[in-house]
């Protein structure tokens, strides 16, 4: 089932994200695929997330739709310019990339390669926009296409972030241009999930809407996103929990899955994104522990 | 407003007078934005000159114009300036117009003596901010008069990215996000109705290299 059939059929919809390699090594990236096929709807393929190098993600998203994931090209504005990313589009659809995540992307000065000129041509909003003018069959410009893609199309949103308004403003917009399903920055608490989804019910409609599940590896992790990674706010009883743990790996796949599960029961989503961060052989466990597969 | 300039690093200007085998200079500051930010005024231009006859370095006069991108009047002015004919090149403390303009009017070689950095606010003596990337077509008037374009250090133009953290920008934590700025400004203003349309992609032909004006035309 494509990840459009998955979110059309009602089902608690689950993604993982795959980082491609920083080489062209990509065995590590086809055994982790291999573990969620048949598994996961989709498989979120990064584009170098954080400025950082590595192989595209339109080339990774190819290999891992051959393994048997449906992928979702991810495709930030920081790189190219209006030409090129309609280019990639183009190019996606052709090698058969049914689903498209558009994001603003990292600033360079975040990454390995901080002198780069960050391009921006747009943002999120005009991306999702320019897409759904390709899907019609004109470019930005209102030039026809010889043949026009058709994408499952979505995008980022930040449930926490104070103020919290800026964001939910954006929300709306995101989905006046076009967007079909959102996955939200990683949250920790359904009374953020709660608050967000509240503040945009007026507009939702049939937009979907995956939590993004980030597990933790150690308390300390938890305090280092908490202090430096935006829309990230960990409670403390989780923290505690983290480092009271034995195991603490275990700990943050069994919290992560019993998050899934309170999400999926309060049906305030229509499903979860899992962004295992280099451990994505841990996905099948945190599914396991969400209850959602045997 | 001021074009923003800092000196380069004096070893610098100095390779540039030695990589040409220059013997005597003539320094240039600018009395507007160079002598504001302190890189190219007339104690800077002093400074300078001393330091060079330090190095061995004839300084045959300096001469600070004001301003030094205007090229008519620069004309003029560097005619009359004793010591600037004999020079075998300029060493000029003002921006890249500055220098430009300079060298537009002289045969000999115009060494540039600064950086030219940004177009800058002065929040007090010596300390300069950027707020306007001259961008070709202003949207200040519906963001509350702060400029998404260049406060944002992404430029755009829909609102918040995601990467803020505690009001602070994602590239350092002494920038604040422009998007809570611009928001905060609109909601005191009642104007929050101004963050909701779609802000359509700049159109960069606005701002395409070299631009010109001709006022009346």
């Amino acid at each position: 089932m494509s990840l459009r059939d998955a979110f059309a059929s009602g089902k608690f919809v689950v993604t993982s994200e795959m980082a491609p390699p920083k080489g062209t090594d990509i065995h590590e990236m086809i055994e982790k695929t291999k573990m969620v096929v048949g598994m996961v709807d989709g498989v979120n393929v990064t584009d170098m997330q954080s400025a950082v190098l590595r192989l595209t993600s339109l080339a990774s998203c190819k290999i891992i739709k051959d393994v048997g994931v449906d992928p979702v090209f991810q495709i930030t504005c920081r790189d190219r310019n209006r030409l090129a990313m309609q280019g990639e589009l183009l190019s996606a659809a052709v090698m058969g990339i049914e689903n498209v995540l558009v994001l603003t992307g990292d600033h360079p000065k975040a990454g390995d390669h901080p002198e780069a000129k960050p391009v921006f041509d747009f943002d999120s909003v005009s991306f999702i926009k320019m897409i759904k003018k390709l899907e019609a069959g004109e470019d930005m410009t209102g030039h026809k296409l010889e043949g026009a893609p058709k994408f499952c199309l979505g995008t980022s949103v930040t449930p926490k972030m104070d103020p919290l308004e800026p964001q939910v403003i954006k929300t709306k917009k995101k989905i006046e241009a076009g967007a079909e399903f959102f996955q939200t920055q990683g949250v920790y608490d359904m009374e953020t999930m709660k608050t967000y989804m509240d503040a945009c019910k007026d507009f939702l409609g049939d937009t979907k809407v995956l939590a993004g599940i980030i597990p933790l590896k150690s308390a300390g992790m938890a305090k280092f996103m908490n202090k430096n990674i935006p829309g990230i706010s960990i409670p403390q009883s989780v923290i505690d929990r983290m480092a009271a743990a034995t195991n603490a790996v275990e700990e943050g796949i069994k919290i992560a899955g019993e998050f899934i599960a309170e999400l999926k029961d309060a049906g305030i989503v229509h499903g979860v994104h899992i962004m295992a961060i280099g451990a994505e052989e841990n996905v099948p466990a945190i599914m396991r522990a969400g209850g959602l597969i045997k | 407003m001021s074009i923003i300039s800092a000196q380069k690093p004096f070893e610098t200007i100095l390779g540039y007078i030695k990589a040409n085998g220059e013997k005597k200079v003539f320094v240039t500051g600018c009395g507007q934005c160079a002598t504001t930010c302190q890189s190219g005024g007339e104690a800077e231009c002093q400074a300078m000159k001393e330091k060079l006859e330090a190095e061995g370095i004839t300084v045959t006069g300096t001469a600070v114009f004001d301003p030094s991108c205007n090229l008519l009047k620069t004309k003029s002015e560097i005619k009359k300036m004793p010591g600037a004919d004999e020079a075998d090149a300029i060493v000029c403390l003002a921006c890249g117009e500055g220098v430009q303009t300079l060298a537009q009017l002289v045969k000999k070689p115009v060494h540039p003596g600064l950086d030219s950095l940004f177009i800058g606010q002065t929040k007090r003596v010596g300390h300069f901010h950027e707020g306007c990337s001259v961008c070709g077509e202003c949207e200040l008037e519906w963001t509350g008069g702060v400029c998404p374009m260049t406060i944002c250090a992404k430029g755009i133009l829909n609102g918040p990215c995601g990467g803020a953290k505690d009001g602070k920008c994602e590239v350092s934590a002494d920038k604040d996000c422009a998007w809570i700025l611009i928001y905060n400004k609109l909601k005191e203003q009642n104007k929050l109705a101004n963050m909701e349309p779609i802000r359509e992609p700049k159109d960069y032909t606005k701002a395409m290299k070299p631009r010109s004006l001709v006022v009346g035309k």
